[in-house]
């Protein structure tokens, strides 16, 4: 079961954060901090694998982004790489070749997404389309209210 | 009044025709306009809050941390007093930004209520953004999760799929124990839902709910196994899933759910077989994920059951032969076969393709790969050590790689490949290793290759030189348990006394001081056997230095005490080794005698007593002097023996009397013997009226009170190099403790240290009790032996007992063999694990005892976190 997953910038700067065990905010924080430092210190010849603490820590780099992932002992890292690979399709499919400022400026739809492919740090979801299918129905389900209010607002509803 | 959500962020069109890359008038800028004017009419009556996008691009403009701090504390302060005021339109917007303020490291816990009445908002904007803010905001506090209990029921119970949907999410990921009593029944129901979308989120909420109350396991049985006759590969993945787990959880489950393995292998067989499937592909491989998820369960269902590995073996030969090897995907399936045909009672010819394909990942070019073979090789070297021993050139390669994490595993591997046939091939390369080794590593590896070396060293002579040189090559990083072991290795091989005191000498010439560990082991040496050095009889095979003089030796001495940069310690050994080579020497006592007395006002004050009291050695009790330092007799006991790993691998197992005997070892001596050793050793002919360790005490007063006195005071000279004799009882610091007395003193302490022991009850349960019994031997600092007995209190028999115990990577963990598997009625079985702690840190183990009793095979596991301080030390 995946642990938790994060994305940051190459500065340091978090964009994401998934936790899928109940950790108190001081700790979060604490484990992002450091995990982050030593990532980033890490250099692009070694492997995508760090032990750390009782956990694998599995990262990749695209672009000016690292995902990084917390597994527990008996999972699998290669297909964690997989994990992340497909997150990083599903946000290019759905942004268009996604960059840094989309997850930025949408960073709930990075999350509507996630929650789409994992649910409670496992897979739920092997279908690129199946996960795009159900974002865009949400998505419309939204701008049908905003819609349907805006036409009560001035008075047509 | 309508709430709303920049609502001019959300598209109904696929990506592609994304209105970004498609300004043309469409239904999306239609749906833009129309929100913008009713915005500029909303405004009119109350001013809008900030929008998100706009919050991010000043927050992004901030060019300063305080100037970022400040624009927040704005914003969170106005975000504050809407919620006071229960002002519901803007509440989605707000809260979206307070979750990006919160991503940036702000407190935002100040939201956790508003997140709850968006939930219960009915609209689906709301909602969404509620729940994301309740999953990222919510921590087990339990009147928030009462509240959100209800709000999950609710929505559990909606008539939108997609509402559902995030009500299971949520669950998911933020199901606390209570919640998950609460909601179990909710979700067992859903598992049964007509529509696939559902059934696979609550699988997973399924999933979850167990991992966190394993006792609700039983009511989701019968859902559970319809999961996997389905076409969905959603379905199907979360219920592979949530059947792994329920297998982990119980034996009993594990045994119901062995009739499935036929319908796993026939699924598997499907994947590999069917053609392209475009939905499913990834690049040339079809699901992944689904295949790894069915690997991992063949697993756990094939693990010591004949027949069920039996029936996978077919399916696991063909994934291991059709899997495509030149992307990271077939990997990640071959890596999980592997495991597999590994882990269950697979065929041999299976095993020996499994361990080629871990051969073939040694040499891919990809590291990520290589660090799996590395790690998995590992986990099977315990298994089949001849297999894993023909990668044994690539596995040494692998101590070259530039990537620390490969490194490390490479060295854990070696070593446990290390036996009597390839000792020397093997520590050539792991000495290579040990020179070129980062700081973080030469501790351990050393240790490690003193270890492999003391056990299977074809003799004596290699072993020395191999310890001679991990104390080159480690240098300072050298353990002292290294100092101690070479110097009793070199005091009980007589044979080769000679040739180290030359070579310790050679290397004592050059500089020493980045190795202070081998300048304690050269001169403790030279000082025991100087004459041989000198005038020893020239050996043919040594290369003896010609023409060495006293006074060129005395000089190296000099330049090691007076060098700044050598430790007290180190100081200590060369000034008794000085003092013992005046009775070795022909000569040159006077030369000694002046370094010595130049001790007697060291600024530092052991150095300073040891130079007085062997300045006294020099005038008072020159008659003692050749007596009290004669050689050292040779130290003979056998070492308590912390292998490790090197221990179980090399298929040599230990034999029981090797086993009593460590145990034996590492309780120290008794008092009364040590004593008379010390006494043997000097040689005074008064034994029997010191023999008792009160009488040395307390009787000394009364009764020939001058000369036991006499005897203590010059005892106390002698005391260091006596000391020794315990067999191994002390670290050479300890050897050197700045006593007055040192006699008396190490009498009294060595009575007083007792092995501590504490006892503990991990289990108790259905009539067998486990107990631990910890002791520290006081001899090895991070060792900790733990007493395992389990006692039988029931009426059966029990048979097939197996205690497995696992600890952090941080420690190593030793166990030696039950004393029986079988336990009748109020008897007992017991078992002695040994547990280094080298990092110290709190100590965690984990259990598993599995046994057949009367009502058949039963499975505890237990986590035990509370071991006493006293093992932390």
């Amino acid at each position: 079961m995946m642990q938790f997953m994060l994305l940051f910038s190459r500065q340091g700067k978090l964009r994401l954060q998934k936790w899928y065990v109940a950790h108190p905010d001081k700790l979060k924080k604490k484990i992002t901090r450091e995990l982050i430092t030593t990532i980033l210190a890490r250099k692009p010849k070694m492997s995508s694998f760090l032990e750390w603490k009782d956990v694998k820590v599995v990262y990749k780099r695209y672009a000016s982004l690292y995902f990084c992932c917390a597994i527990e002992q008996n999972d699998n890292e290669l297909l964690t790489l997989e994990i992340i690979h497909r997150y990083v399709e599903l946000l290019d499919k759905y942004f268009g070749s996604v960059c840094e400022l989309d997850i930025i400026f949408n960073f709930e739809k990075a999350y509507f997404i996630l929650d789409e492919l994992l649910v409670g740090g496992e897979i739920q979801e092997t279908s690129k389309k199946n996960v795009l299918k159900a974002i865009a129905a949400q998505d419309l389900l939204q701008e049908d209210e905003a819609v349907e209010g805006a036409l009560r607002e001035i008075g047509l509803l | 009044m309508w709430p709303y959500y920049e609502s001019e962020d959300w598209s109904v069109l696929p990506p592609e025709l994304n209105r970004r890359f498609n300004p043309a008038f469409n239904m999306a800028s239609i749906k833009q306009a129309f929100n913008e004017a009713v915005e500029r009419v909303s405004t009119v009556r109350m001013p809008a809050p900030t929008r998100l996008r706009d919050l991010i691009r000043q927050i992004r403009a901030a060019r300063t941390a305080a100037e970022e701090r400040t624009v927040v504390n704005k914003e969170c302060a106005y975000i504050r007093s809407t919620f006071r005021e229960e002002d519901s339109v803007w509440r989605c917007r707000n809260i979206a930004k307070l979750l990006y303020i919160h991503m940036l490291g702000y407190p935002a816990h100040f939201g956790q209520l508003e997140c709850l009445k968006l939930i219960a908002s009915p609209r689906f904007t709301d909602k969404r953004i509620g729940y994301l803010g309740a999953m990222l905001l919510l921590d087990e506090r339990q009147d928030v999760h009462l509240l959100i209990t209800n709000c999950l029921k609710n929505d559990l119970n909606s008539s939108t799929q997609f509402v559902i949907g995030l009500a299971l999410c949520t669950l998911g990921a933020i199901a606390s124990p209570e919640m998950a009593r609460d909601l179990a029944s909710e979700v067992e129901r859903l598992m049964k839902s007509a529509n696939a979308y559902i059934r696979k989120k609550a699988a997973l909420c399924a999933f979850r709910i167990i991992r966190r109350v394993p006792e609700l396991m039983e009511m989701f049985l019968p859902a559970t196994r319809s999961l996997i006759t389905e076409k969905n590969h959603g379905v199907l993945i979360t219920g592979v899933t949530l059947i792994t787990e329920m297998c982990e959880n119980s034996v009993d489950t594990l045994n119901h759910f062995k009739k499935i393995v036929p319908n796993l292998v026939r699924i598997l067989k499907n994947l590999i077989l069917a053609g392209y499937s475009p939905e499913h592909d990834v690049s040339g491989v079809s699901d992944p994920f689904l295949q790894v998820k069915i690997l991992r369960l063949l697993r756990i269902l094939g693990r010591n059951d004949i027949d069920a590995s039996e029936a996978m073996n077919d399916i696991l030969a063909q994934v291991a032969t059709n899997t495509e090897t030149s992307k990271n995907v077939g990997n990640t399936i071959l890596y999980e076969t592997v495991l597999s045909i590994m882990d269950i009672k697979s065929e041999s010819g299976l095993r020996v393709l499994a361990v080629n394909i871990l051969g073939r990942f040694l040499l891919n070019n990809d590291k990520n790969i290589r660090y799996v073979a590395l790690n998995t090789l590992l986990k099977t070297v315990y298994v089949d050590t001849s297999a894993v021993q023909r990668h044994r050139s690539t596995i040494l390669e692998c101590l070259k790689d530039p990537d620390v994490s490969i490194r490390r595993r490479a060295m854990e591997l070696s070593f446990a490949l290390v036996n009597s046939n390839n000792i020397r091939n093997m520590m050539k390369e792991l000495l290579l290793f040990l020179e070129r080794a980062d700081p973080e590593f030469k501790a351990q590896c050393s240790s490690n290759i003193v270890m492999s070396a003391e056990r299977f060293a074809p003799n004596k002579r290699w072993h020395l030189e191999t310890l001679f040189k991990v104390l080159v090559a480690a240098g300072n990083y050298v353990r002292d348990d290294v100092v101690a072991c070479t110097i009793q290795l070199i005091s009980e091989t007589q044979s080769q006394q000679g040739y180290a005191v030359s070579a310790l000498w050679r290397a004592l010439e050059k500089d020493t001081s980045d190795k202070q560990p081998l300048a304690q082991v050269a001169t403790w040496c030279i000082g025991e056997y100087g004459d041989l050095l000198l005038y020893g009889p020239p050996s043919e095979d040594v290369d003896t230095p010609v023409d060495l003089t006293e006074d060129e030796v005395i000089d190296v001495y000099q330049r090691l005490l007076w060098n700044p940069q050598n430790t007290v310690v180190t100081k200590q050994y060369t000034l008794l080794s000085l003092t013992k080579l005046s009775t070795r020497f022909q000569k040159g006592n006077e030369k000694i005698r002046q370094i010595i007395d130049t001790f007697g006002s060291n600024l530092h004050i052991e150095l300073q007593q040891r130079g007085i009291e062997f300045s006294q050695l020099f005038r008072k009790y020159d008659h003692l002097r050749p007596a009290l330092l004669e050689r050292m007799p040779p130290m003979e006991t056998a070492r308590p023996q912390a292998n490790g790993i090197i221990g179980m691998v090399n298929g040599e197992p230990e034999s029981e009397e090797d086993k009593s005997s460590v145990l034996e070892a590492s309780t120290p001596p008794s008092d009364s013997s040590a004593l008379l050793d010390l006494l043997g050793t000097t040689d005074l002919g008064i034994t029997p009226s010191v023999s008792n360790k009160n009488s040395s005490v307390n009787s000394t007063n009364v009764v020939n009170n001058n000369d036991l006195l006499d005897l203590l005071g010059s005892l106390d000279l002698n005391a260091p190099t006596s000391t020794s004799t315990l067999p191994q009882a002390q670290t050479p610091s300890q050897i050197f403790s700045p006593t007055t007395n040192f006699l008396v003193d190490g009498l009294l302490n060595s009575s007083s240290v007792q092995n501590d022991t504490l006892s503990m009850v991990v289990l108790d349960k259905a009539g067998l009790k486990i107990t631990f019994r910890l002791e520290r031997p006081p001899d090895i600092a991070d060792l900790l032996i733990i007493n395992m007995s389990a006692q039988n209190f029931g009426n059966a028999i029990l048979t097939d007992f197996l205690f497995q115990a696992a600890v952090p990577k941080t420690f190593q963990l030793q166990m030696l063999s039950p004393s029986s598997t079988v336990i009748p009625p109020s008897g007992q079985v017991s078992q002695v694990l040994k547990v280094t702690n080298i990092n110290k840190v709190p100590l965690r183990m984990r259990l598993r005892i599995s046994y057949t009793g009367p009502t058949g095979p039963v499975l505890e596991q237990t986590e035990v976190n509370n071991f006493p301080p006293l093992t932390l030390q």
